[in-house]
């Protein structure tokens, strides 16, 4: 039974109490400036609203109940010790104009938080300063890319494309263009990396910057980064790194040292901070010397006095978020670092890169394996062969496993693999869960060889089966009308 | 080592398998050159420990005094229900809703929060949630270029919150785009010289109603205007407002920004919030963002799924609407459990008693002689006052007597010294705001 | 009449100097379920290869781009409510219609056993 609330809703039944007035009627405005019916919203009790959702999340997996072996997504454990610190009411109560009115006495508290945040983020890193504002990677990434328009156009210099690989992240390429840059994609060769003669003939004078994960969206170190940073900077290209991968390599690698100008991170990935279902995200920005004039207006500094506001640079980009974004996000991750600490961060990511090579070497005779060297933090493997000899795809392996309760892996990226599925367990999953879904893996192989039509009718035991999507694009329909 | 479980007895048998000796091998590729040169940071915390840093860190800001403080924040009422809800882990430890059998929950709940959100705008299409307000007024600006095939004007209103028009300046500085402000008249907009400049050139007009002043106006004659030349008619506005002003769609607007902090997020010193995006039909196409659509499944079960995904990223790359990947999920959906739980009566009641209350305040604090109100238009819940001492000792005096008095405004706007903005809530009781008042006089 | 392709899998036919433009079978069945066409507007000009059109499937868009350079003159509205009558029929479903501006454009595309040979190599 899935009706909406629309569909529960009882003409006269009420809610919650909102608090008595206690004081007169004023004169109502005048009726050219009044709705002319109340806004269309539900009438229900408490109780219906509290059944209705409690029902609704037990339709969903999470993390809490699922393994989750997103590719790219990093779906670690998000700990309790984060919900119970942005409940604390110093925190989640504090009102952002305190800094339109500059009253740093106020909030020295969430000063040196941030204060804190970043200073471990420089070190982490390697990059000389942070803007903690941007709300999501993407929206990182489009801070970043900014900046580097910033840069050169302060230069004076005629710059018209980005270049990524062709396995980077959809989010790349789309950001290069809100910031009016053109994309230039360099292939892969055949072990998964950037090739790097490709990439010399698409280098140019005209190239603003790169943009690169490392490790890249297969899961791969590519060897070439330091000539790849020396030859874009000779053209004056800035680097740019997407940090989505970051969980591979926390004190292993750090994009500052290796030359990069400008990166992202994913808090709600490598800081395991919570999906939410698919958002608050964080996505702080790091800096080299070359961009630190050019930061969005609002940062953190710090005295013998105490904590306030910097002062912006003349050439700062501007805003991308109201005041410091997700700060609560930002807060959640902080307690995550400092938990973790220099031996668990480095911990982490061994025992992530552990898990996905433990993965790796159990399922690459069951399924093609595109790239046989030992994989990070994300392995991907290949449904291609039991497409061609079969008809299961990739998908129909993500939704064979839906029924025993394990997420599907990413599937159909990086599009450069064909029927791709990409494999990244976490750090935080323990060998019992691992071994069940190499299991469940192989169990789907047989499957596919033994009884391929079997996979048209999965999942059977979720609350719904194949949903048809083109129905869904064609017959439009978003919202619930009587 | 902290959420790790793998014992040593796990490591050799995961060694093994893969067949190496240990760990480190696999990180092999990586030459020593290009290894990190420090990582200098302090060791681990048990949690007791980490928490009493953060117990710390919050008693180190201030929220014991009574806030009148608004501007596009507010300080409302969250209804506890909210908070249970929204933190049940198969909600806020979910992933994005790509693969629509798991995820049934989070995808009814904003195909819900959609529904919700065009009955309060009176639009016909949203998604599923921006980042925030300000945001959500660029990626609306850069709806009204594309609906309007490419005009390179935007018009934005001065009465709009000016942190947002700095993001919408920010957000469009890369693009071949003009943006002209539209300076406010009084605590108003200047209708006449807004008239005179709307012509084919202007792709869209951004406004917000009430505005940051807290003023309301009559925009209909504008948007006529707007619509002759086909422009796109931009209204941003605080959401609770809605709860008894004319919505966007009454206006005929043709898309709806404003930002859901007010609507059962906490202010959390500035995020998360979201934002909410809404528009006429006919441009849904253009709309960035998730969208949740409702379909049946193989055996004609009713189902939610993201729809329109063409529109994306992750297909369109360059092409896509916007970059946008994630949207603020559990803000969005504590809004609608917010919303349900004060439902068609509760909302409106909420926004009348905001209404009534900042009515009272303006009207006591206008009897005292050295203060003038400086709105000449009708206000929702807050407006300007005109002090005979500067803003800054106005509020520090406030704050001795426990009040958060209001927002500064001459460190946003220019020309505007000695004015405050000052907001009330349904949280704020008589007895406040009396004392509030007689804490005025005192210090003036 | 005889039909030739671009390498862009569009078809057109031309008839003195109307052309009528479609997209190939094997466009189609790249882009799956097709959801939504976005016609050109009628008066439109395009230079061959230029975007003039667009389409979503439920897993893909793409730009569709004139084959030949000219003017629009008629678009086939029945795509607006039923795009998935190029699901059925892809290479008999005209899209748009094109008064072209230069005729010997047309001797340039692939004709059918070209267009046969270069899929294959995709």
């Amino acid at each position: 039974m899935n009706s909406t609330l629309f569909e529960k809703s009882h003409n006269g039944r009420s809610g919650i109490n909102i608090p008595k007035q206690g004081l007169a009627d004023a004169p109502s405005l005048d009726s050219s400036l009044l709705r002319s019916a109340k806004a269309e919203l539900p009438e229900l009790s408490e109780f219906d609203v509290v059944r209705h959702f409690t029902r609704l999340s037990n339709k969903n997996f999470s993390i809490d109940a699922n393994f989750y072996p997103l590719g790219s997504c990093t779906m670690k454990y998000n700990p309790k010790i984060q919900e119970r610190v942005g409940g604390l009411e110093g925190l989640a109560n504090l009102h952002p104009h305190h800094i339109t009115n500059n009253k740093t006495s106020l909030v020295q508290g969430a000063l040196k938080s941030l204060k804190i945040l970043e200073d471990n983020l420089k070190e982490i890193t390697g990059m000389k300063a942070f803007t903690l504002t941007p709300q999501a990677g993407a929206h990182g990434e489009m801070t970043g890319v900014m900046m580097i328009g910033a840069y050169h156009k302060k230069k004076g210099n005629n710059k018209r494309y980005v270049i990524v690989p062709d396995s980077s992240h959809g989010t790349n390429p789309a950001t290069a263009a809100m910031v009016d840059y053109d994309v230039i994609t360099v292939k892969s060769n055949k072990d998964g990396s950037m090739d790097l003669e490709s990439f010399k003939d698409a280098m140019s004078e005209e190239v603003a910057a790169v943009m690169m994960t490392v490790p890249n969206t297969l899961g791969l170190f590519n060897p070439a980064i330091k000539e790849i940073c020396d030859i874009a900077h000779a053209h004056d290209a800035l680097m740019y790194y997407d940090g989505a991968n970051m969980n591979a390599i926390m004190g292993v690698i750090r994009p500052g040292d290796i030359g990069f100008d400008v990166i992202h991170l994913n808090l709600h990935k490598t800081f395991a901070t919570p999906h939410g279902g698919g958002g608050p995200g964080a996505g702080p920005v790091g800096v080299g010397e070359r961009l630190i004039e050019f930061l969005p207006d609002l940062t953190v500094d710090f005295n013998e006095e105490g904590y306030f506001f910097g002062t912006p640079s003349q050439y700062t980009i501007g805003k991308v978020s109201p005041f410091f974004g997700n700060y609560m996000v930002l807060v959640k991750a902080l307690v995550y670092m400092q938990t973790l600490g220099r031996e668990g961060m480095i911990n982490a990511s061994r025992k992530a890169v552990l898990n996905a090579n433990y993965i790796l070497s159990k399922l690459k005779d069951h399924f093609d394996a595109p790239f046989k060297q030992y994989c990070m933090h994300e392995c991907v493997l290949s449904a291609e062969t039991l497409t061609k000899e079969h008809g299961v795809r990739a998908m129909d392996i993500a939704k064979y496993l839906l029924d025993f309760g394990l997420h599907a892996p990413t599937v159909y990226f990086p599009l450069i693999v064909k029927e791709s599925i990409m494999i990244e367990p976490t750090e935080t999953e323990n060998i019992d869960t691992i071994d069940y879904f190499c299991q469940k893996m192989i169990d789907a192989v047989e499957l596919a060889k033994n009884d391929a039509e079997a996979f048209k009718t999965l999942p059977i035991t979720l609350p719904i089966s194949r949903p048809d999507e083109t129905k869904a694009a064609r017959s439009l329909n978003i919202r619930w009308q009587a | 080592m902290p959420y790790t479980p793998h014992t040593q007895n796990d490591v050799q048998r995961m060694c093994a398998q893969i067949g190496i000796k240990d760990e480190t091998e696999l990180f092999q590729s990586i030459p020593n050159e290009l290894r990190a040169k420090s990582f200098d940071l302090e060791e681990g915390l048990s949690e007791f420990e980490v928490f009493e840093n953060f117990k710390n860190l919050a008693s180190q800001n201030d929220t014991s005094k009574i806030s009148f403080l608004g501007g596009g924040y507010y300080d409302h009422i969250i209804p506890t229900a909210v908070d249970a809800l929204s933190t049940r882990s198969e909600f806020y430890t979910a992933y994005t809703p790509y693969q629509a059998e798991a995820s049934q929950g989070t995808l009814q709940a904003l195909y819900e929060y959609q529904t919700m959100i065009c009955n309060l705008t009176g639009m016909e299409a949203t998604n599923a949630s921006m980042y925030d307000g300000g945001t959500a007024i660029a990626e609306a600006a850069l709806m009204a270029v594309r609906i309007s095939k490419k005009r390179k004007k935007i018009i934005v209103d001065s009465g709009v919150n000016p942190i947002y028009i700095k993001i919408l300046k920010t957000y469009l500085a890369y693009h071949d785009l003009e943006v002209i402000s539209l300076e406010v008249k009084h605590d108003g907009t200047d209708k006449e010289t807004l008239l005179s400049m709307i012509d084919e050139s202007i792709a869209g007009y951004i406004f917000q109603n009430p505005n940051f002043f807290g003023s309301i106006e009559d925009y209909s004659e504008i948007i006529k205007a707007l619509h002759n030349v086909k422009a796109v008619a931009i209204m941003s506005s605080y959401p609770i407002a809605l709860g008894i002003l004319k919505s966007a769609g009454e206006i005929d607007a043709d898309i709806y920004c404003g930002d859901g902090q007010s609507l059962g997020n906490y202010l959390g010193f500035g995020g998360p919030s979201f934002g909410i995006l809404a528009c006429k039909e006919k441009y849904i196409r253009n709309l960035p963002g998730r969208i949740v659509g409702i379909t049946e499944d193989r055996v004609g079960k009713r189902s939610y799924v993201l729809t329109l995904q063409a529109r994306e990223q992750h297909i369109r790359r360059d092409k896509a609407t916007s970059n946008i990947c994630s949207n603020q999920n559990l803000m969005a959906l504590r809004a609608t459990i917010f919303l349900s739980l004060l439902g068609k009566e509760g909302f409106e009641k909420l926004a009348l008693q905001n209404y009534n209350k900042s009515e009272y305040l303006k009207t006591e604090i206008a009897k005292i002689d050295s203060i003038k109100i400086y709105n000449q238009n009708p206000t929702f819940n807050e407006f300007v006052i005109e002090l005979p001492i500067s803003a800054t000792q106005f509020i520090d005096k406030m704050e001795e007597k426990g009040f958060f008095a209001g927002l500064k405004l001459e460190t946003l706007l220019e020309n505007f010294q000695n004015r405050v903005l000052v907001s009330t809530t349904e949280k704020r009781t008589k007895a406040q705001i009396d004392s509030f008042v007689a804490s005025v006089r005192e210090i003036i | 009449m005889s039909k030739r392709y671009s390498n862009e899998h569009e078809w057109a036919t031309i008839d003195g100097d109307i052309a009528s433009i479609g997209l190939s079978a094997y466009a189609v069945e790249q882009l799956g379920d097709i959801t939504f066409v976005e016609l050109p507007e009628v008066g439109a000009e395009g230079s061959k290869d230029d975007s003039i059109a667009f389409i979503e499937s439920v897993k893909a868009a793409s730009d569709i781009y004139t084959p030949l350079s000219g003017e629009v003159i008629e678009v086939n509205e029945e795509l607006e409510d039923t795009p998935e009558l190029l699901n059925e029929a892809a290479e008999n479903t005209w899209v748009f219609k094109l008064k072209v501006s230069n005729a010997s454009e047309f001797e340039t595309l692939m004709d059918e056993a070209s267009y046969k040979a270069y899929i294959e190599t995709l």
